[in-house]
């Protein structure tokens, strides 16, 4: 009989060794997967896995977009870490993203079309203000009704993404648009352009704040005490109430940050990789990110790791369809497993696999 | 210029030199989709069309494509990619890919791309589209004539110019038989979602609707009329065959493959350049699928004639007198729409009581 203890402490090895066994039952099952398809199985891991940081013809575009790729769901992740930390649910970052885009880039066409080099960073502070001020709302409701963050937060992403269609083909339509919904092109307006600050190297301002966000979190975490009464309070909330830390400022604190990092990452991408606000900008980023934060074990490195392994299988995904002719379905499927092995593995960093009858070991 | 750029540089021109070099055996022609090809519309018929342009150069052009590409900032890096892979022509087919399909194509200055749908060109892009609103004129007036209740439900998409054309040309030919005639407009903000397409096509039947026009993709909207018996809907993009003779009476159906084949034979034979096309059932850009036995002989008698008349350009479906919908004169007697009004299309006509979204 096999059966599970479960650990007295979780396993530092296994929390180590568990990544890299999901990424390699993937690659057997995906494979056999593509096998079953008809195209052949190493060639597509290699393709996924491989080709985007080397292969040769395509390596010097897709490894910087590896970057562009996962700053944003870096920086909505690593704010909402800090949350699950602390037991805060915020599931709504995509709202958070799409409202923060929206108020930086309405800042800034207020100003359109002036060159002052203060236009981007207002647009930025106005970015995160907005995610910020968007995920007040939960944060509100949750200390003064009770009612659940999960909830309201998920909701009020469909109210963005209202707010999303009816701002990109009423307010900030582009006037010289023809009648067609969607802002003005900030890649042709320099102020307001989140640029690569290095031609051909993805690094525009959004990685850049998804680098310091992850140093950010790391030193909140582990050197202030901040950072231990989020801890305290996640996996001891009385602990936490008799040691005096506020459940009202943790989950303001929790809420407003996830908020201010997911409007920023929404800032930049609308003014860089995207270019534009319509009503199709957002890609998922914000639950992606719920994804990327657990996949990195709500460890700022872990985040970093996982952000860019998210982001290698996207892109490796979207050249074996180019280049396999693989169904885009069955890429969603092989990212599907990446996270079901993970999971699935987890289980061995808390508990340990016994043989025989309980009572006999 | 810093070391990394420069080889970088190096390598990007080394590719383009590739590309180039790969144009004399055999060339490539890539496809961005929207959607999948299975979704029995809009990109089935594109996907239709790659398939019958590669059969027709018989091994002299290799076809690859990427489907399920959203309108995002993802869309630039599939288009980069495909013309990394040495694409020497991109259709990118959907609206939302024009400025990610001007700013690779800047990049690509040998590439040539093809937009469907927009209206921003440059020296390497050209764009194409379809006169739909020369096919919803016939689907209005088969609505028109057939609805019982009055009440014609219409599924828009994303309000651009497109889609506010046909709910025109459908109201007022749907008006011109049957004056009675209501339209209810449900806009999705989506090309393809099939659940919320389905959705729609319900709310509209339980308000009464028992004609359900679609703008949207996917042949859902047709699935949930069968469900809901006695209601006609007509195939979008593409046949939808499968529905007819009840619910689907007829469609309005894309053909690219004689674009996609002039195109890439111009690539070939090294005379293609940026155009702008727009054509219609005359062309053959526009197809009107086999009206079903559902519809009464002479409607569908009249429908025919309507369709031949549009094609031999003796009948504009835009041909006045007509106001919009504030009661402002927009044609006079006779007078027939130009094509630049028609391209950015943002009012109603008179009569549709519904606003556009802004």
């Amino acid at each position: 009989m096999l059966r599970l203890e479960k650990r007295p402490q979780p396993s530092q090895l296994w929390t180590v060794v568990t990544p890299i066994l999901a990424v390699f039952l993937t690659m057997i099952v995906g494979g056999i997967m593509f096998a079953l398809l008809g195209k052949p199985p190493l060639e597509a891991i290699k393709v996924i896995f491989w080709d985007p940081l080397f292969h040769e013809q395509f390596a010097a575009y897709s490894r910087p977009q590896l970057l562009v790729k996962a700053g944003p769901l870096i920086l909505i992740a690593i704010g909402l870490s800090i949350g699950f930390k602390a037991g805060i649910w915020n599931i709504g970052a995509e709202g958070q993203y799409i409202i923060g885009a929206i108020c930086g880039a309405g800042v800034g066409l207020a100003f359109y079309p002036s060159e002052s080099v203060l236009i981007f960073p207002a647009m930025v502070l106005a970015g995160a203000a907005g995610g910020w001020a968007w995920a007040m709302i939960p944060a509100v409701l949750k200390t003064r009704f009770g009612t659940n963050e999960i909830l309201v937060s998920l909701m009020l992403v469909y109210v963005a993404q209202n707010v999303l269609i009816s701002v990109s083909s009423g307010l900030l339509r582009n006037p010289e648009g023809m009648g067609f919904p969607g802002s003005r092109n900030f890649k042709q307006w320099d102020a307001a352009h989140n640029a690569e600050l290095i031609a051909n190297t993805g690094m525009h301002w959004g990685v850049v704040a998804a680098f310091i966000a992850v140093i950010g979190a790391y030193m909140l975490m582990s050197r202030h005490i901040m950072g231990f009464n989020i801890r305290l309070t996640g996996e001891a909330p009385r602990a936490a109430r008799f040691a005096g830390v506020s459940p009202t400022r943790i989950v303001f604190f929790c809420l407003g940050l996830a908020g201010l990092l997911a409007g920023a990452a929404g800032l930049f991408e609308a003014t860089g990789p995207a270019g534009q606000i319509t009503g199709a900008f957002n890609a998922g980023y914000g639950f992606t990110a719920i994804i990327v934060a657990f996949l990195g074990r709500l460890h700022p490195v872990g985040i970093l790791l996982a952000g860019l392994l998210m982001a290698l299988t996207y892109i490796g995904g979207e050249l074996a369809q180019l280049m396999l002719n693989l169904p885009g379905a069955s890429i969603q499927l092989f990212q599907g497993m990446l996270l079901f092995f993970l999971l699935a593995t987890d289980v061995f960093t808390n508990y340990r696999l016994r043989f025989g009858k309980k009572g006999l070991v | 210029m810093n070391r990394r750029t420069l080889l970088t540089t190096a390598a990007l021109a080394l590719t383009l030199g590739t590309t180039a070099f790969a144009q004399d055996e055999e060339i490539t022609a890539g496809f961005i989709y929207i959607g999948p090809p299975g979704d029995g519309g809009w990109t089935y018929e594109h996907d239709q069309a790659r398939q019958k342009m590669e059969a027709h150069f018989d091994g002299k052009v290799k076809t690859i494509y990427q489907e399920n590409v959203p309108e995002s900032a993802d869309a630039e890096r599939a288009i980069t990619q495909m013309a990394l892979t040495g694409a020497d022509i991109i259709f990118t087919t959907s609206f939302g890919y024009m400025d990610p399909t001007l700013a690779v194509a800047e990049k690509f200055p040998d590439v040539k791309f093809e937009h469907a749908t927009g209206y921003k060109r440059s020296d390497n892009v050209s764009t194409y589209s379809a006169r739909f609103y020369e096919g919803r004129a016939v689907q209005g007036h088969i609505a028109g004539k057939m609805t019982k209740t009055n009440k014609i439900g219409y599924i828009a998409s994303v309000p651009i110019p497109e889609v506010i054309r046909g709910i025109n040309s459908a109201y007022i030919h749907a008006k011109k038989v049957n004056p009675d005639v209501e339209f209810s407009i449900i806009w999705l903000y989506t090309w393809f979602d099939p659940a919320k397409e389905a959705d729609a096509a319900r709310a509209l039947i339980e308000n009464g609707a028992d004609v359900v026009l679609q703008h949207t993709d996917s042949t859902a909207p047709q699935a949930a009329a069968q469900e809901a018996g006695n209601v006609i809907t007509f195939g979008q993009a593409s046949d939808m065959a499968e529905y007819a003779p009840m619910p689907r009476v007829s469609s309005i159906i894309d053909d690219w493959a004689p674009y996609y084949i002039a195109r890439v034979q111009a690539v070939l034979d090294g005379t293609w350049e940026s155009t702008d096309t727009w054509d219609g059932i005359g062309k053959g850009m526009v197809g009107i699928g086999e009206i079903s036995d559902a519809v009464p002989a002479d409607v569908k008698a009249e429908a025919l004639a309507m369709k031949d008349a549009i094609a031999s350009g003796e009948y504009h479906p835009f041909t006045g007198p007509l106001k919009k919908q504030d009661g402002s004169d927009w044609l006079a007697e006779g007078e027939v729409a130009d094509d630049g009004t028609l391209a950015g299309m943002n009012f109603y006509l008179e009569g549709i009581t519904a606003e556009i979204p802004n």
